[in-house]
């Protein structure tokens, strides 16, 4: 390695040759998953304004996902929850300049469709809106834009990338503050490919057929120790510790819905969320950032829940 | 060689490479004050210590910045203006091979993603690549997409994500 040598100096291009002509390739998968693995390390929070998104950005956040409702209130509302006003969502674009994802119902491919038209950057096939289709999760292969899917388990995040998810996120328990049902999905997760990677070439087969996934892809989570796709952690985020702990666990970025507009002090917690995320191994900074944050979302024990989100999709 | 991951300014020490990698430049921003490096990273590019930015790396070095937020940080370790997010949202995002001055061989297959476009290059910055690309507003276009001066390099696009060490090989080789 060598050290800047001052007195060099560098030819200007003033002029760029044929050979600079290049062709353009959108859409492809390692774009798709590419934007996924920029937000590494980073939290999306949910927001249901222009003023929430703002908010977001200035404390940080990688993006945005706009909403109608948060999980919570969708929760406490009932009803058939759907995708957002493209109106609402319009308005969040031009409010910040991250990436803004909106959430489509299981199935329906035209909200997604919707979404793909007005340039979301991703979209959330997501179990906190009420699914569209019993049997069928949207073919992603067939959009521009790139998809994020929930999962409770290895099998079932194998089979939302098999159907094109570029970015896969536990489910845990939307609205609920608790974070329990995140850690349970995450250490499914996580554990289930830690077993693969010690897997002999006979066991593999087994494991697709456990895990009713395809055979490729438990054979490159073997040879790769780890998902094809980066793995987020959503579902019951509400404090900066949360947050950590799902990274300690292997998450590789947090979503938190409806942990920080839910609490006392959004801007304020919202901020904490961020820097423990990124110093999610520092005790020290952790408890520094979790100090007088105000009243967090209340939550509910999950004896308590009637509707079990997770569950949605299959 | 020893690669080591810097979130705080003690983990700078010693340091003779430092690569700003991709992500939001908007949240390197905050998190350069917030863990205090924001002085000593300025204090590393003033040095003379060599830096590569990639994509949100690239924002972060620049000199000025179009479209950003007015509190983002712009180092102005090299002499260019970018405009985030230039290409447009996600769905232009794309990938596109490469022809960089001092990497020979086959192109580089690189991904562009929601990248920053460079506006303008300042006397001693050289441009080591570019990249034609058909904006919706301003028609086909040849830009810049690999710069360096004397101790930055910085690329709009993320060398990592195809998989291509050409360029951090450049990089480490050359300055």
């Amino acid at each position: 390695m060598q050290a800047a040598d001052p007195t060099k100096t560098f030819e200007r291009v003033s002029e760029m040759t044929e050979e600079t002509a290049s062709a353009v390739t959108k859409a492809t998968a390692r774009v798709k998953r590419g934007l996924a693995e920029m937000l590494r390390g980073g939290v999306i929070m949910d927001v249901v304004t222009a003023d929430q998104a703002k908010i977001a950005e200035d404390a940080g956040a990688v993006a945005v996902m706009a909403l109608e409702r948060v999980p919570a209130d969708i929760r406490r509302d009932g009803g058939v929850a759907r995708m957002s006003d493209p109106a609402l969502i319009e308005e969040i674009q031009a409010a910040v300049s991250i990436p803004v994802m909106a959430k489509a119902r299981i199935g329906h491919f035209v909200e997604a469709q919707i979404l793909e038209a007005l340039q979301v950057d991703y979209i959330d096939e997501s179990e906190v809106l009420t699914p569209a289709d019993e049997a069928y999760h949207i073919d992603k292969w067939r959009f521009s834009v790139p998809f994020v899917c929930g999962a409770t388990n290895l099998g079932e995040a194998l089979r939302r990338v098999s159907e094109g998810a570029a970015l896969i996120r536990s489910k845990g328990e939307a609205g609920t503050g608790n974070v329990v049902e995140a850690v349970r999905h995450l250490r499914s997760i996580v554990g289930d490919i830690k077993k693969i990677t010690q897997a002999d070439s006979a066991e593999l087969h087994g494991w697709a057929k456990e895990l009713r996934a395809p055979y490729e892809l438990v054979a490159e989570i073997a040879a790769t120790g780890k998902l094809p796709v980066p793995l987020f952690c959503a579902g019951g985020i509400a404090t900066p510790a949360d947050a950590a702990l799902v990274m300690q666990l292997g998450a590789e970025a947090c979503f938190v819905g409806s942990g920080i507009f839910k609490s006392g002090d959004p801007a304020k917690r919202a901020r904490a969320i961020v820097e423990a995320t990124t110093h999610y191994q520092d005790a020290t900074i952790l408890a520094k950032v979790s100090r007088n944050l105000g009243v967090p979302m209340v939550g509910i024990e999950m004896d308590k829940v009637d509707v079990h989100l997770a569950e949605r999709g299959w | 060689m020893e690669a080591r991951l810097v979130k705080l300014p003690g983990e700078l020490k010693g340091v003779t490479h430092l690569v700003i990698p991709g992500g939001e430049s908007t949240a390197i921003s905050l998190l350069l004050r917030s863990s205090e490096l924001l002085e000593p990273v300025a204090e590393f590019a003033a040095g003379g210590g060599a830096l590569f930015g990639t994509c949100a790396g690239m924002i972060i070095l620049a000199s000025e910045i179009i479209d950003g937020r007015s509190d983002q940080v712009a180092l102005g370790a090299i002499d260019i203006t970018v405009r985030r997010n230039g290409f447009g949202r996600q769905v232009n995002s794309f990938e596109a091979d490469l022809r960089v001055q001092g990497i020979p061989g086959r192109p580089m297959t690189v991904a562009f993603i929601r990248a920053p476009v460079v506006t303008r290059v300042g006397p001693d910055v050289s441009v080591l690549a570019s990249v034609r690309y058909e904006f919706p507003d301003g028609g086909d276009q040849e830009v810049p997409a690999v710069c360096r001066s004397r101790n930055v390099l910085v690329s709009s696009f993320h060398p990592e994500v195809t998989g291509d060490d050409r360029l951090h090989k450049l990089f480490l080789e050359s300055f």
